[in-house]
């Protein structure tokens, strides 16, 4: 392992080695459409993977106790739960059908043997319980073993029912439905660090509520103009700092992200800080506009950066500097030149999302043909990966693939125009303590181990 | 030129894809529509200030259009009141052979076919004659109807009726009151 320093701190980063794990998923070429992932997250804990996919069912793996026979495989992630969400809906007076798809999973942090989770599509946020059950009662007195009433004539003693063992039930079930807050479409939701309250994020509005009360929610940013035809930017993402319960940002479409503080006043439309860095000129174009739109925003464990994301690259800000990032990784500039091409073909709309590992060292974010860039703070080293069932083999390490931009192709590298722009990594999360991490393809879900020295 | 042609073609692309927004699953995207108005407006105003320098021998004494080159709120009201003025007469022999069979062919049109730009008909402000009738870069296609409507008969003499209702529903501002 080697040490290094990020933000003064010392961290440990080592020279990691991916290996797959896992795939989950059909291997059908013949993708149905309902089973596109459209989010991951891990809980707190790691133990829990929960996906969420456009047919409004989620999907929650969990990791099994590791193996200690064979410690370099970590334990694998098998399926614990599987529910279905959201159904589609149809808004009646705006003659619009309610897609089910779910844009969002957030997990509550434990607080005793249930789990919890918001999930949202475009229009209402749930909160499920997810119990287990491994117990049922047995030996009542009015009823026989199947349900059936028993013939009172025919009881003749009292007993008391006894709890015996059984295999291992897990149940959902939705214990609260925050519906008709939102005009526009949720991107985001986000618990509080006070873990009662948490906020929704529409293009327009930011809701807060509380966990427990569904007929009501607070309005604290609200940036729709009097005058429709005079929009410019709409809200993109939006999150709750980690400690700070009153503090959250949220980024909008022109590249800005907007720190508010709660306290400050009830309605959160004055910023407290504005994060902005100054369009290069040289970079002009038609397409300037749509890939400075910011389509995630993360902040790092320890509170004191966020991460964006925008089309080409990721950016690390610092909370006490607002006129510029501290860091810039390019994810895929030598897309930079075909941004007409994927105007085109609509992949420059594609909404990648971000995230850091557990000790705000690294950086992760997808990209075409089934690529995924990390990227090493400390080291200021960067790789892409692969996921793809060719690699799949059980530990196989991934080779990093390079990305030709021009000139002569070195071999086994991929040009520009070979890459496979249907095969998009939008969404990936890491574990919160260990390096395992969870990338999407379109139907597909690979789970990724660090290799164990 | 070159950035001429390169904005027709965005223009024509970034309709096709307010159009078929409109039947998308989910509704209108608002974030979607924005951007997409964000691109038409940068192409459109390449578009008419590259075409305003082309016909500097001062033919036309306006923009030929209300969309003229800044994309100030105000002026976009305009716009949207104009686009609700009748159609006027068009010369239909005229027009009739630039229908383009899709948004791509108008990358290979040349400049000569472009009749538009023939007439030395005085602009005004207003949608009138050969000014107000669709760019060749818009889809031929007409807009597909919602279950229950029905297509009205075109405005007489013009026998662009789609493209240039078209051109009328899809101010760009519009797009957003839309919600």
């Amino acid at each position: 392992c080697a040490m290094s320093y990020v933000g003064g701190e010392p961290v440990e980063t080592s020279d990691m080695q991916w290996c797959f794990s896992q795939v989950k998923g059909a291997i059908d070429d013949d993708v149905a459409e309902a089973d596109i992932i459209s989010t991951v997250e891990f809980n707190h804990t790691g133990k829990l993977l929960a996906t969420g996919d456009k047919g409004g069912r989620v999907v929650i793996f969990q990791q099994e106790i590791e193996n200690k026979n064979q410690p370099q495989f970590r334990s694998e992630y098998n399926v614990y739960s599987t529910f279905q969400s959201h159904e589609p809906e149809f808004d009646y007076l705006k003659s619009l059908e309610i897609e089910e798809k779910i844009n969002k999973i957030r997990w509550l942090p434990q607080k005793n043997a249930a789990q919890f989770l918001l999930s949202t599509n475009d229009k209402t946020i749930k909160l499920w319980k997810i119990s287990e059950r491994d117990k049922r009662p047995e030996g009542y007195n009015l009823k026989e073993e199947d349900g059936c009433y028993k013939d009172p004539n025919t009881i003749t003693s009292l007993r008391v029912p006894v709890l015996i063992p059984m295999d291992l039930m897990v149940e959902a079930s939705p214990r609260r439905v925050f519906a008709n807050a939102h005009t526009y479409h949720i991107n985001s939701i986000s618990v509080n660090s006070d873990n009662e309250t948490y906020l929704s994020a529409d293009d327009l509005r930011i809701n807060l509520w509380h966990l427990e009360i569904t007929d009501r929610s607070f309005n604290i940013v609200d940036i729709k103009p009097a005058n429709m035809e005079e929009l410019t930017e709409v809200i993109t993402a939006a999150e709750f700092h980690p400690h700070q319960c009153n503090t959250f940002v949220y980024s909008s479409s022109k590249g800005t992200i907007r720190l508010c503080d709660m306290r400050a006043s009830a309605l959160c439309d004055k910023h407290s800080k504005l994060f902005e860095e100054p369009e290069d000129p040289s970079n002009r174009s038609f397409f300037s506009e749509i890939i400075s739109s910011i389509s995630d925003v993360k902040f790092s464990h320890n509170g004191r950066y966020m991460m964006t994301r925008d089309y080409l690259s990721v950016k690390i800000w610092d909370l006490n500097m607002e006129n510029r990032p501290v860091e810039t990784y390019q994810v895929h500039e030598y897309l930079r030149s075909k941004l007409c091409s994927l105007y085109e073909n609509d992949c420059i709309f594609d909404k990648f999302e971000c995230c850091w590992n557990g000790n705000d060292s690294v950086v992760m974010t997808g990209s075409y043909n089934n690529f995924f860039r990390m990227f090493d703070r400390g080291q200021r080293r960067d790789v892409t990966l692969e996921a793809s069932r060719e690699n799949s083999k059980p530990m196989q390490v991934l080779k990093p693939r390079k990305v030709c931009a021009g000139g002569k192709r070195k071999k086994d590298e991929i040009s520009v125009d070979s890459l496979d722009f249907n095969k998009k990594i939008l969404h990936t999360a890491w574990h919160p303590q260990d390096n395992i991490i969870a990338v999407a393809t379109t139907n597909n879900l690979y789970i990724f181990q660090d290799k164990v020295n | 030129m070159e950035v001429n042609v390169e904005a027709r073609r965005i223009l024509a692309v970034s309709i096709s894809k307010l159009y078929a927004s409109r039947t998308q699953r989910g509704g209108l995207r608002l974030h979607r529509s924005l951007l997409l108005s964000l691109v038409m407006r940068s192409a459109r105003d390449i578009y008419h200030s590259s075409r305003e320098s082309e016909e500097s021998t001062g033919a036309h004494s306006a923009p030929e259009e209300p969309m003229d080159t800044s994309s100030s709120p105000g002026e976009q009201t305009r716009l949207s009141e104009a686009q609700h003025e009748p159609q006027p007469a068009l010369n239909s022999a005229e027009l009739a052979p630039e229908e383009p069979d899709n948004a791509d062919d108008c990358c290979d049109r040349d400049t000569t076919e472009d009749k538009e730009n023939l007439s030395p008909v005085k602009q005004s402000r207003k949608r009138r004659g050969k000014a107000s009738a669709a760019p060749d870069f818009l889809p031929s296609k007409r807009a597909r109807l919602e279950p229950g409507e029905e297509r009205y008969a075109a405005p007489l003499g013009s026998c662009r009726a789609g493209a240039g209702e078209s051109l009328t529903t899809l101010s760009l501002n519009r797009v957003i009151p839309a919600f």
